[in-house]
């Protein structure tokens, strides 16, 4: 309602003067934004274009001689409260004295109980309330002079362990209760006490616990909260600010990067209508240090005589060179880039592995996967494009499939909840019970067991979708048989827009960039000859393998049984995995493994050649949005001794190719890689079709135990999160849900026991849950789901414990 | 943790409306009667019973002066000292009970008797100067009357609002205020003296309100001349500033 | 009291019992001593009308809002959007809470089944079939009573399903407050029925649109909806006979402080204070009068020069101030007015919601400033800075609450500026030592103090 889109032919259009000036803006323009059109800024402090007006600080106050009916107001008005109307005429505080001296009044009036604690405040220098004091107020205090008292409270408290609150700076101005109750729809600050004793608080034993609750600081107009990461921490003055995009999912949110001396400081939200508008996640925010933790690795290290030492790039280079080239000849080499990767990166991995490796044994998935989802990527999500966010306000319905967007996808989840509120959007979700994240998208539940969404999709309520709705799959459906099929089926059934929603910031662009077995750049599926003369010829080239190559897992498999003479290993944790223990086992068989890696970790602990890789901080790169959106982002810090992935493969390409091992990548920057993607371009032939794969049989599971849902959680164990205890501790804590029947039998902590061992939680019930399924979160506690208790897909068995 | 039956009873005052939130102020009123304030427990439970935050009950519970974060006393003893009744002694009989109990303003004797606490205008200046105990009006005071009455409060002998019931406990109290009856609204007079001032002359001097010309007459038009045409002539009679900027307002949207 | 034939018709005066008229009845808060007076029988008169007529009938009385704007009460429900699919309701203003004013609760101890009959007429005329009598909650007795006689109409049919045998259907929650003046305003008050902190709403929209559950409400004064049997009953011309040209009717007037006998008196719009205090016995003997309100401490105090002016709308307009709910509390020369103005600031100071700045951190400067004077600490252009800071809240402020916290303040400055002036070196209890106001001060106490 208060965003201004002159653009929009279909909006009625009204016509007001503001200060003399004659200004067309849309119906219900809130007067405060119709004078923005102008160039007029009224001061303001609890108006936010993208919250609810509350007219609570009163700073805006205009004066309206003529309300568009030819009568004037008595008194001034609120600009942010008051919609325009045809004829109007309004004079703010450059034309009007009343205005300005209502102006003036109200900010002597803000600053009576205001500490004025500038000099030590964190907020200095950036503060609406400092700004527009020395813009609009008066240059002494006449209530200080006349000996006032102010009002003082301890100072700050945690509203949880990242977000802290002073409250003696605090001017109530509700935007940080609105962002909680509307934006996020954790309503876990209030306002509490009452008059000038007013202030923001959460209940006892209550904390501020929201993925989202970062976004109050930055809103907070004055320093009144801050976060334990970033306070004292430095001055805005010494920061310099360079726009990114966030890493840590697939919904590319806007960021800025606040720097000083080469180290990141803090992280704000960046404003972006189209995708993340100004909310980010905490994560989005606040997890950065993982880049500066002490085991960073900083220089590439071989392994001699069983022990990794330093060594030179080129050395390097050449040692991972000589250990690839033999292995070509000795079963091939399995490639396993990871899911953090950028575009670009994904595709200096993806044509290595063909061009100097000769293999398409290359999958980006660092997570259970299967071959229906290989499949299901190869023909329905490669090049698609037709969900974007904005999508999501006019779609009417959205069916989340295996997807729990608060956990997995924030930005989307944010967007979703902003349609629902405000643009009538339905949710149904396929999911074992209706997560708290999907009861704040008001969803409707359309159960699924675990395991059975196949089934679940085939259900009445989604029978018929109305025109124009979206689905959007979760990556997590690569482990429920048939269940890819069953979407595919779906929107092939009800006209349905389709989008598949990965966790990661680089799967998505990974796909296209060609990190699969099936598919190489530009979408261009393998098995079409065509299309691997296309790639063969633009990569200068004789020929490509005709077979598609081995999915993740088999890779794995095949380094475990000795059928693969080495891996390259990128960013990927095999605590992730669909088989942890398989997964190192792997790396220990393997006579010949590569690890290019941000940090120390089990893979570059048993790596032959480690090679360090830059963070996203020290380059530039391009995420693609689950949207398919390209994200482009351009280095934040100078560091030259830092490397960018493709940077290093093509220093191992060119060792490769002296050893007669193809040409090279041919490129050594990000942007020679993004010149050579766009020559190549998509795919414009023939997609492969669906192999279907059947879902279980209809009826009750035979196999022994319950069955196991599970997903990540926003906050969990993974490394990216690493170094910011803070942030860590507004994670939920890892808990089992079990239906409350179950609870009562087993009571407040059970043991649960799966084919790869037992893992003894909390217990909490969840109404929605069937007796016969429990839920934990995938990486929350110990090394996670598939490490310590069950593999995908498979049942666990319950039983009380005492703790 | 409330007893199942608080927690059944709070329930229940929420079913009472279209919207179980509604029922907020009053479970908070039954939680006052059973923990002898708003305990965290008891703000956990009304959030849990209406599906809200607690942080959002806390916001309600800490904004009503009559919900207590610390606990009150068996007898609320409120004296007003808002400006009538101040001047008219109110002012006096809190200084005096304060001294003769050792107690400030919302604070309890040491025998858990009495908490003191300043009230504001309750509505009865007619009666000033005004007490209440436990929300029950004791009128028309004395620094001497309001002394014996805490004393009697303070010896458990019986005591009766002088507008009302025996007084019982500020528990009690706070349960009828969350919607379950005591039984004793037929106790106490329909009026003190004050209330029926005006009657009374009247009844005196046998003046009436004029009878009826016609009867119940109200189907077809009357003869009520002057009467504003429109809203906004009606705001311009009404007496608030604020009622007018409001027609205005809504006169603009149209 | 509702019947349209009175049986002991007596000579008009210029009290007219209509409201009050049952108050000295015995046991007169019961249905059935309502019922001997005529109750519930406007009831049937206007069960038998047409919805639409009903609300006619009170725009023809001249009915105005009682609670203290004086809105038109008929005009307010025609508001209602009859084409709204939503359920009406009914909001009935039982927070009395405007210092001086004490009429509703006294209505409602005495009489509750007055205001029952009104609540069911006022919702059959806006159709709605809820209704909620919003009591604040400091008073125990009066929700007994309200409670009981809910409970009792219950019984008899006068309330629940097809009442009266009509086919119309209503249900009454007599919901109690928890303290906080802000409560009467009519949208904090659905934010405290709502369940939530009582801090006013954004208009628009209007309840009448969206009010409870974003639902169409009128919200009434329990007075207003207490004089819609009389006006169904006697008839719309009876009740505009009384009064004056554009205030229409009878009220209750509360006379407090310093008269002989303070209470309640109902009398037609335009009745003045002379005429109230001479039927009050007159100021308490000895003393002469200083100042007084004419509708709550919200309203600009007036002195001796206005004893003659109208109180109805209109004339009290002209004087200054306004009408407000006829709350008259009355200061004989005894009292300090800065001692007032500074207890009534530090009311506006704590009842303050804290939503908007002007009026949360308004009044906690106004009444520094207020403390310093009255203790004789005052310092030179205090009295330009109270009337510059109230300049700084009036009209700036979200709600009338911040308005009315300046009202005692310009107007006392306005009437008795040199007292405020004193303020610079004596204080007000030299001036005015406290105990001579007091109700139980020996005869004459105080006489010669002051200035």
């Amino acid at each position: 309602m208060t965003a201004v889109d002159p653009v929009r032919a279909d909006v009625e259009l009204v016509t007001v003067t503001i200060d003399g000036v004659s200004v067309q803006v849309p119906k219900d323009t809130l007067v405060i934004r119709a004078a923005e059109q102008i160039g007029v800024a009224i001061p303001r402090f609890c108006d936010h274009p993208l919250l609810a007006p509350a007219g609570a600080c009163r700073q805006c106050l205009v004066d309206v001689p003529d309300a568009g009916n030819g009568r004037g107001f008595p008194k001034p008005q609120a600009s942010c409260t008051l919609p325009v109307a045809d004829g109007m005429v309004v004079s703010t505080q450059l034309t009007s004295e009343v205005a300005d001296k209502a102006q003036q009044g109200v900010m002597e009036l803000l600053l009576v109980n205001h500490p004025l604690d500038c000099p030590v405040c964190d907020k200095g220098g950036e503060c609406p309330l400092q700004n527009q004091a020395m813009s609009n107020g008066r240059g002494e205090s006449r209530f200080a002079a006349g000996g006032g008292v102010k009002r003082t409270f301890p100072k700050p408290i945690n509203l949880s362990p990242q977000v802290l609150l002073d409250r003696e700076r605090c001017i109530v101005c509700q935007r940080c209760t609105r962002f909680a109750a509307e934006i996020a729809g954790d309503p876990f600050i209030a306002l509490v006490e009452r008059g000038a004793r007013q202030q923001i608080g959460i209940a006892e034993d209550a904390p501020f616990l929201s993925y989202f609750a970062g976004n109050t600081i930055q809103i907070c107009p004055v320093g009144a909260l801050t976060s334990e990461s970033y306070r004292f921490r430095s001055r805005p003055f010494d920061l310099v600010s360079t726009p990114s995009v966030a890493e840590h999912d697939a919904c590319g949110a806007a960021i800025r990067v606040d720097h000083r001396r080469g180290r990141v400081m803090r992280r704000l939200a960046g404003d972006d209508p189209a995708v993340n508008q100004e909310w980010i996640t905490d994560k989005d925010r606040f997890a950065f240090a993982y880049a500066t933790q002490p085991d960073r690795l900083t220089y590439p290290r071989i392994r001699e005589d069983g022990e990794l030492r330093p060594a030179s790039w080129p050395e390097a280079f050449a040692v991972a060179a000589r250990g690839l080239a033999a292995a070509i000849g000795a079963g091939g080499v399995g490639v396993l880039p990871g899911g953090r990767l950028t575009a670009e990166d994904a595709y200096a991995y993806a044509k290595l592995a063909r061009v100097s490796l000769g293999t398409h044994d290359v999958d980006f998935r660092a997570r259970p996967l299967s071959a229906e989802e290989t499949g299901f990527l190869t023909s329905h999500v490669a090049l698609r494009r037709e969900v974007e966010y904005d999508d999501l306000a006019t779609a009417g319905t959205v069916v989340l499939v295996g997807l729990e967007p608060e956990d997995e996808a924030g930005t989307l989840f944010l967007r979703l909840r902003d349609a629902v509120r405000h643009a009538g959007l339905r949710v149904l979700t396929v999911a074992p019970f209706l997560s708290r994240g999907s009861g704040k998208l008001d969803a409707t539940l359309v159960r699924a067991i675990p395991g059975r969404e196949a089934e679940a999709l085939a259900a009445a309520e989604l029978a018929d979708l109305p025109a124009g709705a979206i689905v959007l799959a979760g990556e997590r459906l690569a482990t429920s048989p048939g269940a890819l099929t069953a979407v595919a089926a779906l929107v092939e059934r009800t006209g349905a827009r389709l989008a598949w929603v990965p966790r990661r910031a680089g799967d998505r662009g990974a796909i296209e960039a060609g990190c699969l077995p099936t598919l190489l750049p530009g979408g261009r599926p393998v098995a079409d000859a065509g299309a691997r003369v296309d790639v063969a010829t633009g990569w200068g080239v004789d020929h490509l393998p005709e077979q598609p190559g081995r999915d993740a897992d088999a890779i794995v498999a095949a380094a475990a049984s000795g059928d693969l003479g080495a891996l390259l290993v990128g960013g990927v944790d095999p605590l992730d995995t669909a088989d942890p223990a398989a997964f190192l086992a792997a790396l220990d068989a393997v006579p010949f493994l590569v690890s290019l890696e941000l940090r120390e970790s089990e893979v570059t602990r048993r790596a032959d050649v480690v090679l360090p890789v830059a963070p996203v901080t020290d380059r530039a790169g391009t995420f693609v949005t689950w949207e398919g959106r390209p994200r482009p982002f351009e280095q934040v810090l100078a560091n030259p001794a830092s490397l960018p992935d493709l940077r290093v493969l093509a220093g191992i390409a060119d060792e490769l190719a002296a050893l007669g091992h193809g040409p090279g990548l041919g490129f050594r920057t990000v942007e020679e890689v993004r010149r050579e993607m766009t020559e190549l371009g998509p795919w414009d032939g023939a997609r492969p079709a669906l192999e279907p794969v059947a879902a279980p049989a209809a009826g009750s599971d035979e196999r022994p135990g319950v069955a196991l849902a599970t997903w990540r959680q926003l906050l969990d164990d993974a490394s990216l999160q690493a170094g910011d205890e803070h942030l860590a501790a507004t994670a939920r804590p890892a808990v089992v849900r079990v239906s409350p029947t179950v609870l009562a039998a087993l009571g407040e902590h059970v043991e649960l026991t799966g084919d790869r061992g037992s893992t003894t939680l909390p217990a909490e019930a969840e109404p929605g849950l069937p007796d016969d399924v429990v839920w934990v979160p995938t990486r929350s506690s110990g090394r996670g789901v598939w490490a310590d208790l069950a593999s995908p897909g498979s049942r666990v068995t319950l039983k009380g414990a005492s703790r | 943790m409330l007893p199942e039956t608080t927690i059944a009873e709070l329930r229940e005052i929420a079913s009472r409306y279209p919207e179980a939130r509604s029922g907020l102020l009053p479970m908070l009123h039954l939680v006052q009667s059973v923990e002898g304030r708003v305990t965290p427990e008891g703000i956990e439970a009304c959030a849990e019973v209406l599906g809200i935050s607690a942080a959002e009950v806390s916001g309600v519970a800490t904004f009503y002066t009559m919900y207590k974060r610390r606990p009150v006393g068996e007898h609320l003893v409120g004296v007003c000292t808002t400006t009538l009744c101040a001047v008219m002694g109110g002012d006096a009989i809190f200084e005096r009970l304060s001294e003769h109990l050792g107690v400030g303003n919302d604070e309890t004797t040491a025998d858990g008797r009495v908490t003191l606490e300043r009230i504001e205008c309750n509505a009865a200046c007619d009666y000033a100067p005004v007490m209440t105990v436990n929300w029950e009006f004791v009128d028309q005071q004395t620094p001497e009357s309001a002394v014996e009455l805490v004393d009697d409060l303070r010896a458990g002998r019986e005591r009766h609002s002088t507008r009302g019931p025996r007084l019982g406990t500020w528990k009690e109290t706070e349960r009828v205020l969350a919607g379950f009856p005591d039984g004793r609204a037929d106790e106490g007079p329909a009026a003190g003296a004050p209330s029926l001032a005006g009657l009374t002359i009247a009844r005196e001097r046998g003046w009436t309100a004029p009878p009826s010309p016609d009867g119940p007459a109200a189907l077809g038009p009357s003869s009520a001349a002057g009467q504003p045409e429109t809203a906004l002539a009606a705001a311009e009679e009404a007496d608030t500033a604020r009622a007018e900027s409001e027609t205005l307002q809504e006169e603009t949207d149209e | 009291m509702s019947d349209a034939t009175p049986t002991d018709v007596g000579t008009a005066g210029p009290l007219t019992p209509v409201l009050t008229d049952t108050w000295d009845a015995e046991r007169s808060w019961t249905l059935a001593a309502y019922e001997r007076k005529g109750g519930y029988r406007a009831l049937d008169v206007a069960l038998g009308m047409a919805p639409d007529d009903v609300i006619a009938a009170v725009k023809d009385s001249g009915l105005r809002g009682r609670g203290g704007a004086g809105f038109p009460t008929g005009m307010k429900w025609s508001f209602i959007p009859q084409d709204n699919p939503k359920p009406k309701y009914l909001v009935v203003n039982a927070d009395e809470s405007e210092p001086g004013t004490c009429k509703d609760i006294p209505l409602m101890m005495a009489s509750p089944h007055t205001l029952v009959e009104g609540v069911v007429i006022a919702s059959y005329a806006i159709r709605a079939h809820r209704a909620f009598i919003y009591v604040r909650g400091e008073v125990v007795h009066v929700i007994r009573r309200v409670q009981a006689a809910v409970a009792e109409a219950y019984a008899a049919g006068h309330l629940g399903s097809d009442i009266h045998g009509s086919g119309y259907d209503l249900e009454v929650v007599v919901h109690a407050g928890a303290g906080a003046y802000i409560c009467g305003e009519e949208t904090a008050l659905l934010e405290g029925l709502e369940g939530r902190r009582g801090q006013p709403r954004l208009r628009p929209p209007f309840p009448a649109v969206a009010g409870l559950y974003a639902s169409p409400t009128v919200i009434n004064n329990v007075e207003s909806i207490a004089s819609v049997p009389a006006i169904i009953g006697r008839g719309a011309a009876w009740f505009s006979s009384l009064g004056t040209e554009k205030s229409k009717g009878f009220g209750i007037f509360s006379l407090s402080g310093h008269v002989e006998r303070p209470g309640a008196y109902e009398a037609p719009l335009g009745i003045t204070l002379r005429e109230l205090i001479d039927l009050a016995g007159g100021v308490r003997a000895g003393h002469g009068l200083k100042f007084w309100t004419p509708g709550g401490s919200s309203t600009p105090i007036l002195t001796a020069e206005h004893l003659d002016v109208p109180l109805d709308f209109e004339g009290v307009g002209a004087a200054g101030s306004m009408l407000g709910t006829r709350a008259l509390q009355v200061f004989d020369e005894t009292v300090s007015v800065v001692r007032c103005v500074l207890r009534w600031t530090e009311f506006y100071k704590h009842e303050s919601c804290g939503k908007c700045t002007p009026c949360r951190e308004g009044t906690w400067w106004l009444v520094q400033i207020l403390t310093r004077l009255d203790r004789g600490q005052g310092q030179p252009g205090d009295v330009e800075q109270l009337l510059d800071l109230c300049d700084n809240i009036l009209g700036r402020s979200f709600c009338a609450l911040g308005d009315g916290a300046t009202s005692p303040i310009t107007s006392a400055i306005r009437y008795f500026r040199e007292e405020f002036e004193a303020g610079m070196h004596t204080a007000s209890t030299e001036l005015f030592p406290p105990a001579a106001s007091t109700a139980f001060a020996p005869v004459g106490a105080g006489a010669g103090a002051g200035r």
